[in-house]
């Protein structure tokens, strides 16, 4: 219980050090955002008026508290480019990320861990080498290059997927498709970090004293793998996708534009270029926090799945 | 004779192919509690390993192991691993890192029966519990279920003894069993490992670095030293190699009392500073110069007692 | 010659990323073609004698533009290493020798950083002060600064309880001595693993940048910005994309396999 909590507090700490973060960077733009949203014509009564509403005029902290508060409640501001809550904005396009991080992960998940296990079976033969430097390649190749070709090659040339974005609610099998292409760009470099992550655990458990005693039960090596090793070496992956959250979700961002997906990815770099400042802190934020979370979810998981450890 | 082993060398593949244990030879009668003593590095947790083929890939071996009729070291891999846990078993120093943190105990020792009986999935149970009953388990049916965190020292070893006594098998190996736990389990330890002796009429190979612990279990005792055996004695009071009288010398006892404690001045060779000669004689108190270059044999002195010595048996 | 198996990765590592750091070496003195020069009868020629690897839309020749652009890549990794390395070490050093509050303190800043994926933290910096290759470097050499942290709290947890550290200590050394002279030399090993790992990140995300516009602009030359402009030409010059592609990839290879076989060759 005494884990719970603290790991609860932590996480709310962190949080809040997230916000900080995003709101101060944002503070050091020069330039002034009511001008910039009334734009030049407008007169200096009406910038005044803007600003006194915007609270521009009060001293940060306050200004922080406000936007934090707005935010817990619901009201996430709005977007100076289109003109409409950011909530609406962010609530059309979040599934689309979402639909496309899960699917990554769940991509790189099946394939890199029996990958890995393969990686620790053929260690330190040229076999195990080849797997090793394929492993290699998949992290050094640059994600959006990977879904350029794709989109390119599968997408338009070989028409195998459609190109234009379906939801999940409209036609789940098409959605499925259009997605394939961007989850596997996003998925490759990260099957390498779970296949390498899933040997180096299984070599490690490979030495252990319980797996001697299995093999002095009579046990033959096949069922000391899938009944022993595995199920040990498959805890501590829990915690990799942790960190393949991150990591996916900051990828989303760039595979997005490449496949013009309608998602937080696209609008966030819209946000970027158009400076509109409220979106692009907000999603930021945003997307900072749910790593946060699902960390905090990850953490709380490894707990339950190991039985040395009590909540 | 359970098993037999002549001439042993185990050696480590590495570019230097040190020899880590020299054409070890000794037996175990049927029924018989035998002990295999030692510092550590002398060799006997290889020799254990070496007998169940559980050495690892980097080290190679010769010699005749010969148990029930077979030389162990010409069997496959195969045929060896339906003999692990059926009719040759082994019970782990440290029980806690023995056993899969993730499984429950019970769970552990029907494993075993599971591999090598045709027994049903309730009568595997019902077997469990008749096995963790001998082994002087209590609470049976809720130790069933616990994870091998959730039980003490000597709670776990009964487990790992359980596995090791689950298919009766001929041959059980014993290496250090007690070294981890507390003095006073130590002692139940040992006690039940007698009396499952006695009942089972199994042999029990006893390793230890415990001289006086084994002068009390063992039918026989056999006393190893960088890698060579130098002794094969019933009673430790009949002992005549020299290292074996230092190793019983540096006992503490109140007979003692008042006196510096005894300890064999210098330490044991690692595998490279090995040389020729008697592997003792740089550090024995008796050492001529003959020592230093011949190896002795191991020469039967009397029933049963063998020393490899050459000014004992004068 | 006695190649072990277990080594390929500093073979192959090394071998792929001398031929690059020779490339590059080369770009300082000499181009095939210049950079700059637009040749409209040219564009979008295939590989041939003249033009190594083809021409882009606008006839340059794309082998010197990927020169120059090594030039960048590396400038970018060794800038945004070296702002990250040192911010990181001093502030893992600080946390991990000190310990307390301050530790808990940078610890919890650099977990908050960490929260922020790649691209995003780069993309907050760029949004605030602006594109550009000087930012672009900035940025990722911030968004290392948690990992380098991290790597070298450890390492001084694990040191300052050591035997040697209260030896200097009982002879008198101050703090920054025993921080520089005695522990630092220690850790150095997994700080110069992680600099290799951030250097090839680096390359990445300054690609990812230049890609979505944001990062190098025209007129410096950069892989990632080629990759955006060579986009739309794919199916009639595929040359044009796979080209910076490919430098990318091999880059971060080598620089990925150098650092995997020092991480493996530790000194303990």
């Amino acid at each position: 219980m005494i884990y719970f909590i603290k790991k609860i507090s932590i996480m709310t700490f962190t949080l809040f050090l997230v916000s900080i973060i995003s709101f101060s960077v944002f503070q050091i733009i020069p330039g002034d955002p009511a001008l910039s949203k009334l734009g030049i014509e407008a007169s200096q009564e009406q910038i005044d008026i803007l600003r006194t509403e915007l609270m521009l005029d009060k001293p940060a902290s306050i200004q922080y508290f406000y936007w934090i508060k707005n935010i817990l409640k619901g009201d996430l501001g709005e977007s100076i480019r289109f003109s409409r809550p950011i909530k609406e904005l962010i609530g059309e396009r979040i599934g689309v990320t979402l639909s496309l991080g899960v699917y990554a992960i769940l991509i790189a998940v099946a394939i890199g861990i029996p990958l890995g296990i393969l990686n620790a079976k053929y260690n330190n033969t040229k076999f195990g080498v080849c797997l090793s430097i394929f492993s290699q390649a998949g992290l050094a190749i640059p994600e959006f290059w990977l879904g350029i070709i794709f989109l390119i090659v599968f997408g338009i040339i070989f028409k195998f997927f459609s190109l234009k974005y379906i939801s999940f609610g409209d036609d789940p099998i098409s959605h499925i498709r259009i997605l394939t292409l961007p989850a596997f760009a996003l998925a490759i470099s990260r099957i390498s970090v779970v296949a390498r992550h899933m040997k180096n655990i299984i070599l490690e458990e490979e030495e252990k004293d319980y797996v001697r005693t299995a093999y002095s039960k009579g046990l033959s090596m096949n069922k000391i793998y899938v009944f022993h090793i595995l199920q040990n070496a498959l805890v501590p992956t829990i915690t990799i996708i942790g960190m393949l959250t991150a990591g996916v979700l900051g990828g989303a961002i760039v595979v997005e534009q490449v496949f013009n997906l309608p998602g937080i990815g696209t609008l966030l770099i819209n946000g970027v270029t158009t400076r509109d400042i409220p979106l692009v802190q907000v999603i930021i934020t945003y997307i900072a926090s749910v790593v946060v979370i699902i960390n905090f979810l990850i953490d709380i998981l490894y707990k339950i799945i190991d039985p040395r450890i009590s909540i | 004779m359970t098993i037999e082993i002549k001439n042993l060398n185990i050696y480590f593949n590495e570019k230097t192919k040190l020899q880590a244990v020299n054409n070890l030879s000794f037996n175990v009668k049927k029924g018989e509690i035998m002990g295999l003593v030692g510092e550590s590095g002398c060799g006997k947790s290889l020799t254990s390993l070496a007998i169940m083929r559980l050495l690892r890939k980097n080290a190679s071996f010769s010699g005749d192991i010969n148990f029930l009729g077979e030389n162990l070291l010409n069997l496959s891999a195969k045929e060896m691993t339906s003999l692990r846990g059926r009719e040759i078993s082994m019970i782990f120093q440290e029980p806690l890192t023995a056993l899969n943190p993730l499984h429950r105990v019970g769970k552990q020792i029907a494993e075993t029966l599971k591999i090598h009986t045709s027994l049903s999935k309730k009568e595997r149970k019902e077997k469990t519990l008749e096995l963790m009953n001998e082994v002087n388990l209590k609470d049976l049916e809720d130790t069933y279920k616990k994870f091998p965190h959730e039980l003490s020292g000597g709670q776990r070893q009964r487990i790992v003894i359980a596995i090791a006594i689950a298919c009766e098998p001929q041959l059980i190996i014993a290496d250090e069993p007690t070294t981890a736990l507390d003095v006073s389990t130590q002692t139940q330890i040992i006690d039940l490992l007698k009396k499952l002796n006695n009942k089972k009429d199994h042999s029990l190979l006893f390793i230890s670095h415990d001289l006086d612990l084994v002068g009390d279990l063992c039918h026989r005792i056999a006393i190893m030293y960088a890698g060579h055996i130098v002794e094969i004695i019933e009673k430790l009071k009949d002992a005549k190699h020299p290292y074996t009288k230092c190793l019983l010398d540096a006992i503490p006892s109140p007979l003692h009392k008042g006196k510096d404690l005894y300890s064999i001045p210098g330490r044991v060779p690692t595998l490279s500073e090995r040389k020729s000669g008697c592997p003792f004689a740089p550090r024995c108190p008796m050492a001529k110069e003959k020592c230093h270059e011949i190896l002795p044999e191991l020469l039967e002195k009397k029933d049963g007692h063998l020393v490899r010595c050459l000014y004992i048996y004068r | 010659m006695n190649i072990k198996v277990k080594d390929h990765n500093l073979i192959i590592g090394g071998v792929i990323l001398m031929f690059l750091l020779f490339i590059m070496g080369v770009s300082f003195f000499y181009l095939p073609h210049s950079v700059t020069e637009i040749n409209t009868k040219l564009k979008l020629s295939p590989p041939n004698f003249s033009y190594l690897l083809g021409t882009d839309n606008f006839g340059r020749d794309i082998l010197s533009r990927l020169m120059k652009g090594s030039q960048t890549a590396f400038l970018v990794g060794i800038i945004s290493v070296g702002i990250g390395s040192s911010m990181g070490v001093l502030l893992g050093a600080i946390s991990g020798y000190f310990g307390g509050k301050i530790d808990e303190f940078i610890m919890r800043i650099t977990d908050a950083m960490m929260a922020f994926p790649g691209i995003l933290f780069a993309l907050m910096f760029i949004s605030v002060f602006g594109v550009g290759i000087e930012n672009t470097m900035i940025a990722i050499g911030i968004m290392s600064i948690p990992t380098f942290a991290r790597i070298t709290r450890s390492g001084f947890l694990r040191e300052k309880e050591l035997e040697y550290i209260k030896a200097a200590r009982v002879r008198g050394a101050s703090n920054f001595r025993i921080i520089y002279h005695h522990i630092l030399p220690n850790v150095l090993s997994p700080i110069i693993v992680a600099a290799t790992m951030s250097f090839s990140n680096a390359i990445l995300a300054e690609a990812a940048l230049s890609y979505l516009g944001l990062g190098v602009q025209a007129p410096n030359p950069s892989w990632g910005r080629m990759l955006s402009e060579s986009q739309m030409y794919f199916m009639i010059a595929p040359w044009y994309t796979l080209a910076p592609g490919i430098m990318i990839s091999l880059t971060v290879l080598s620089l990925n396999m150098l650092g995997d076989f020092l991480r493996e060759h530790q000194k303990r």
